[in-house]
C-alpha cells in the first residue's frame, strides 16, 4: 500500500510531543533538542530560526525520520513515525516527505532531469511517467533548458531549484528545507524565495530551517530556537506575500 | 633527512592505524610470492637428490640398450651393444644385462614391469642400493623403490611376475633409470613400467623360452661430462638418410646419458612446477588487484587526510611518497616472508620420489630467485599504487579538504537502462557505473580466479585421460600411477585453487567495502529520497555480483586458453561443471558482499549528510 494513503489528511501535518535528542555519552553528552513541542498545520509554512548548533537541523532530521529521537514522539499526518522501522520510514519519506538541503545534495553523475526523476523511480513509477513529472517540475522551477545539464554545469541557485523540484517529485505532504539559501548569492536567493513562496501559496506544508530573516519573513509562523529549545514563537499573519522583493531588497 | 623521517613516520603510523588492512595486504602479496618461490625452486629440487643417488649406486655415465620389438622379426643388435664397450672414451662397463617385459601382480594390482637379470655379486657400475632388505638372491626379487612405494610393497611381501611367485627380498634405488613412474623409456618399452631385478637364473625361468627381449649395458666414461656427446654420437642412425631399414637390419642400440636421466627425474615435479608457476602468476595478478582495491578504497576514505597533509605544507611528491612508502614496505616484508615460506615448502610439496636416495632438502635460494620474487612483489605494490598516489598528489587541496575530489564517472546509457530496472538493480548499476576502474578490477579479479579454477578442472580431466590403462593395458585395479602422480598434482592444484579463491574473496570484500564507503553519500541520499536500507544493501551487493557474473563468464574461455597454453592440450570441461563454476561464483560473490553491503546500506543517513557540510 502507498505509505501516503495510510496518513490522515485532517489535523496537523506534523506534531511532536516532548521531543528530545542527545548525542554522545557521559561528559561528552550534548542535548541537541530538549522537550520540543510542535504542531505544523497542513498547508502551513513554518520557519525555524536560531544560531548555529541550536538544534534546528536536528529537529528537521527528526521530523523527516532521518534520525531517531532519544525521547518523545513524532507524528506525521496522524501517524506516529518515531517508532517505525527503517524500511517503513524510507517508504514514508518516499511518498510523504520532500527534503531540500543547504548543500543541495544532488547526485553529481546525474543530469538535472535524472536527479528530479529519481524519487519517482524509487517510488516505482514507470521511467516515462517519472521523466514527464521531472519535465513538469523543471518547467515549474524555470529550468527546462537546463534539464540535461549536470549539477557541475549549473549555478548554485539552479542546483537548489533542481533540489526543490526533486523534493516535489512525489507530491509530498510536507517539504522540509534545511537552510535552502545558505549556499546561495543574493540573486539565487531571490529565485529560491520566489519558489518557496509559490509553494506556500499552493498550500504545500513547509518547514524551513534558516538563518535568513528574509526567508523567515515568507512564513506563516516563525519559531526561534536556542540550545535545543523553542524560545519564541511569532505568527506572521500569512507571511509576507507581495512584499518579498521589497523585504529582500533585491529588486529596484 | 627530515623529509625521509616524516615520510617514514606518516607511513608507519598509517599502517599501524589499519592493522587488518595491512595484514590482509601482506597475506595477499605473500601468497603470490610463496607460490612463485616454490615454483621457481622446484627447478633444482631433485638435482641434488639424483646426484647423491648416483654416488651411492655408482651410477653409470651412459646406459645403452637394445630391444627387440615384441612382434618384430628384427633381432636385437647384441653385437652392436658389445662393441660399445670398446668405444673411445669408455673406461669401464657392466652388463649387458638381459631384460624382459612381465606382468607384476601385488596388492590387487596387475602392472607392467621390466625385469632385469642381474648377478648376485655387486657390480662396479650401477649397483642398485637397497633401502630395505638385501640385493637379489635366487627366488628373491628386488623392486625399484618408487615402484614399490606406489604399489605399496616392501621387503618380505610376495609378488607375482608372469604369475610366478617371488618374495620381495629388497627395495632398492638406482641412478641408471629415472624413478617410477617416469622410468626411462628406450626404443621399445611399456610406458610407466616399473623396474624389478631378479637373479639371472630366475630371469631365465621367467622369460619366454629363456630368451630376453633386450639388454642393458652400463658404461663408465673417462669424462662423465661428455656423456651427452657420447650418447648423441652413438645414437646416430646407421642407415643412410632417405633409405628405410630392411627387416633383417638389427635394431641399433639406444644410448641415454646420466644427464638425461637426471632431467627425467626432475620431470617428476615438472607438472607441479608448471602448475605452481602458473598459479603463482595468477596470484600475482590477484594480489595486484588486491593492492589496487585497497589503495583505491583507502583513497576514498583518506582524501580529506591528503588534503590536510597538503594544507599544512606537504608537497604533492611528499603525499605520493607516503602512499608509495606504505605499500613498498608491505611488499618487501611480503617478499621476504614469501621467499622464506616458499623455501621451506618446496621440499615438502615435491618429495621427489622414494626412488632416489634421501629426501629433497631445501633447495638453495639463488640471487635470481630472490631478485625476481622481490621485484614481482615491489612491482605489484608500485603498479597498483602509482596511479592513485599520483592522483592524490595532484588533487586540489581545497577539493580534498571538502572530500569531493573524486568526482564520479557518468555512464548515460547505463543510467537510462537502470531506470527500467527494479530499485535495487537501479541503485546497483548506478553505483557500479560511478567507478568503472573499480568494477574492472572486480571483474578481472573474478576472471583470473575462475580462469585458475577452470584450468585446474581441465588439468584434472587431462590427468585422468593421460593416465594409461592400469598396467599399461593390463587388466587391473586403479593404477598406482593415479596415486603417486595424480594425487601430488591434485594436491598442488587444490592448494592453488583454494589460495586463488581466498584471495578473490578478500578482493570481493574489499571492493564492496570500498564501494560502500565511496557511495556513502549517494546511498544516504537515496535513502533520504525513499530507498529502503535493504534496497541500498542489495544495490551495493548487486554492484559486485554483476561484475562477478561477467568475470566468471570471461574466466571460462580464459581458463581453457590458460590450460591450452600451459598444458599444451585443449581440454574443455563438461558444460555442467562450467555452469556450476559460474553459478557458484555468483552465489559466493553475493554471500561475501552481503555483510559489507549491509553495513554500508545501514549507515546513519543524517550523519553522512551532515558530514558533507562539515
Amino acid at each position: 500500500m502507498n505509505a501516503k494513503h495510510s496518513l490522515s489528511q485532517v489535523g496537523p501535518a506534523l506534531r511532536t510531543r516532548g521531543l528530545e535528542k542527545e548525542y554522545g555519552h557521559g561528559a561528552g553528552l550534548v542535548r541537541a533538542l530538549d522537550t520540543v513541542e510542535l504542531e505544523v498545520a497542513s498547508g502551513e509554512t513554518l520557519a525555524v530560526m536560531g544560531p548555529s548548533g541550536c538544534g534546528k537541523s536536528t529537529l528537521l532530521h527528526l521530523l523527516g525520520g532521518l534520525e531517531r529521537p532519544t525521547g518523545g514522539e513524532v507524528w506525521l499526518a496522524g501517524r506516529r513515525i518515531d517508532q517505525l522501522s527503517e524500511k517503513a520510514l524510507a517508504r514514508l519519506r518516499r511518498h510523504a516527505i520532500g527534503f531540500v538541503f543547504q548543500a543541495f545534495h544532488l547526485m553529481d553523475e546525474l543530469t538535472a532531469a535524472e536527479n528530479v526523476e529519481l524519487p519517482a523511480l524509487l517510488a516505482g513509477r514507470s521511467p516515462r511517467a517519472a521523466r514527464n513529472r521531472a519535465a513538469t517540475l523543471l518547467e515549474q522551477v524555470g529550468l527546462t533548458d537546463r534539464a540535461e545539464h549536470l549539477p557541475s554545469e549549473l549555478s548554485g541557485g539552479q542546483r537548489q531549484r533542481v533540489a526543490i523540484a526533486r523534493a516535489l517529485s512525489n507530491e509530498p505532504l510536507v517539504v522540509l528545507a534545511d537552510e535552502p539559501t545558505g549556499n546561495l548569492d543574493s540573486a539565487a536567493t531571490l529565485d529560491v524565495l520566489r519558489l518557496l513562496d509559490e509553494l506556500r501559496s499552493a498550500g504545500q506544508t513547509l518547514v524551513i530551517v534558516t538563518h535568513d530573516a528574509r526567508i523567515a519573513a515568507t512564513a506563516d509562523r516563525l519559531i526561534s530556537m536556542r540550545d535545543g529549545s523553542f524560545v519564541e514563537e511569532t505568527r506572521l499573519n500569512h507571511g509576507t506575500t507581495g512584499r518579498l522583493s521589497e523585504l529582500a531588497g533585491l529588486e529596484g | 633527512m627530515g623529509r625521509v623521517l616524516l615520510v617514514r613516520r606518516l607511513a608507519a603510523r598509517d599502517l599501524r592505524r589499519r592493522p587488518v588492512e595491512t595484514a590482509l595486504l601482506l597475506l595477499a602479496i605473500m601468497a603470490a610470492t610463496t607460490v612463485l618461490t616454490v615454483g621457481l625452486l622446484l627447478h633444482g629440487v631433485t638435482r641434488g637428490v639424483y646426484q647423491s643417488t648416483r654416488e651411492a649406486t655408482a651410477g653409470p655415465d651412459v646406459v645403452a640398450s637394445v630391444m627387440a620389438p615384441p612382434k618384430g622379426s628384427r633381432p636385437a643388435d647384441f653385437a652392436g651393444l658389445q662393441a660399445l664397450t670398446g668405444a673411445p672414451g669408455v673406461s669401464g662397463h657392466t652388463g649387458p644385462y638381459p631384460v624382459v617385459w612381465a606382468t607384476l601382480g601385488a596388492n590387487g594390482y596387475r602392472l607392467g614391469a621390466q625385469v632385469v637379470g642381474r648377478d648376485t655379486a655387486p657390480a662396479s657400475i650401477d649397483q642398485p642400493k637397497p633401502t630395505q632388505g638385501s640385493w637379489v638372491t635366487d627366488g628373491g626379487a628386488v623392486v625399484e623403490a618408487a615402484f614399490a612405494d606406489a604399489v605399496g610393497i616392501g621387503a618380505g611381501d610376495r609378488i607375482t611376475l608372469n604369475r610366478r611367485s617371488f618374495q620381495v627380498v629388497g627395495v632398492a634405488v638406482t641412478a641408471a633409470v629415472s624413478p617410477y613412474p617416469n622410468v626411462s623409456c628406450f626404443d621399445f618399452c611399456m610406458p610407466h613400467a616399473g623396474l624389478v631385478w631378479l637373479t639371472r637364473a630366475d630371469f631365465r625361468s621367467l622369460s619366454a623360452k629363456g630368451r630376453p627381449q633386450g639388454y642393458f649395458l652400463n658404461l663408465k666414461l673417462a669424462d662423465s661430462a661428455a656423456a651427452p656427446a657420447f650418447a648423441a654420437e652413438h645414437n646416430r642412425p646407421r642407415v643412410p638418410t632417405g633409405t628405410r631399414p630392411s627387416e633383417s637390419d638389427p635394431s641399433p642400440p639406444r644410448l641415454l646419458a646420466w644427464q638425461d636421466v637426471s632431467k627425467a627425474s626432475a620431470d617428476l615435479v615438472r607438472n607441479q612446477r608448471q602448475t605452481l608457476l602458473t598459479g603463482g602468476w595468477l596470484l600475482v595478478l590477484l594480489a595486484m588487484a588486491s593492492v589496487a582495491v585497497l589503495v583505491g578504497g583507502r583513497m576514498a576514505d583518506q582524501i580529506r587526510r591528503v588534503g590536510l597533509l597538503k594544507a599544512v605544507g606537504g608537497t604533492p611528491s611528499l603525499v605520493a611518497s607516503v602512499l608509495l612508502a606504505e605499500y613498498v614496505v608491505v611488499a618487501l616484508l611480503a617478499a621476504a616472508a614469501g621467499l622464506a615460506a616458499g623455501w621451506l615448502a618446496a621440499p615438502v610439496i615435491t618429495d621427489p620420489s622414494a626412488g632416489l636416495v634421501g629426501r629433497a632438502g631445501a633447495p638453495p635460494l639463488t640471487m635470481s630467485t630472490v631478485g625476481l620474487v622481490t621485484a614481482v612483489a615491489l612491482g605489484v605494490a608500485v603498479a597498483a599504487t602509482l596511479v592513485p598516489a599520483v592522483r592524490a598528489a595532484r588533487t586540489s587541496t581545497v577539493l580534498a579538504l571538502a572530500d569531493s575530489a573524486r568526482a564520479p564517472r557518468r555512464a548515460p546509457w547505463l543510467i537510462a537502462l537502470s531506470a527500467r530496472l527494479p530499485v535495487p538493480l537501479l541503485l546497483g548499476l548506478r553505483v557500479a557505473a560511478r567507478r568503472p576502474r573499480r568494477i574492472m578490477l572486480a571483474t578481472v579479479s573474478i576472471a583470473v580466479t575462475v580462469s585458475g579454477i577452470v584450468a585446474a578442472i581441465a588439468a584434472r580431466i587431462d590427468l585422468r585421460a593421460d593416465t594409461p590403462a592400469p598396467g599399461g593395458g593390463l587388466v587391473g585395479l586403479e593404477s598406482p600411477l593415479d596415486v603417486s602422480k595424480a594425487d601430488r598434482l591434485n594436491e598442488v592444484l587444490l592448494a592453488i585453487t583454494i589460495t586463488l579463491v581466498a584471495l578473490a574473496a578478500v578482493n570481493a570484500i574489499f571492493i564492496t567495502w570500498a564501494t560502500a564507503i565511496d557511495a556513502r553519500h549517494s546511498s544516504a541520499l537515496a535513502r533520504t529520497l525513499g530507498a529502503t536500507p535493504q534496497q541500498v544493501s542489495v544495490g551495493l551487493s548487486a554492484a559486485q555480483v554483476l561484475p562477478a557474473l561477467v568475470g566468471a563468464i570471461l574466466g571460462i574461455p580464459g581458463g581453457i586458453a590458460l590450460f591450452a597454453f600451459v598444458g599444451d592440450s585443449t581440454t574443455i570441461p563438461p558444460f555442467w561443471q562450467l555452469l556450476v563454476v559460474v553459478a557458484g561464483t555468483v552465489l559466493v560473490a553475493a554471500g561475501l558482499t552481503a555483510i559489507p553491503a549491509r553495513i554500508g546500506g545501514r549507515r546513519p543517513v543524517a550523519e553522512i549528510l551532515r558530514s558533507e557540510l562539515a
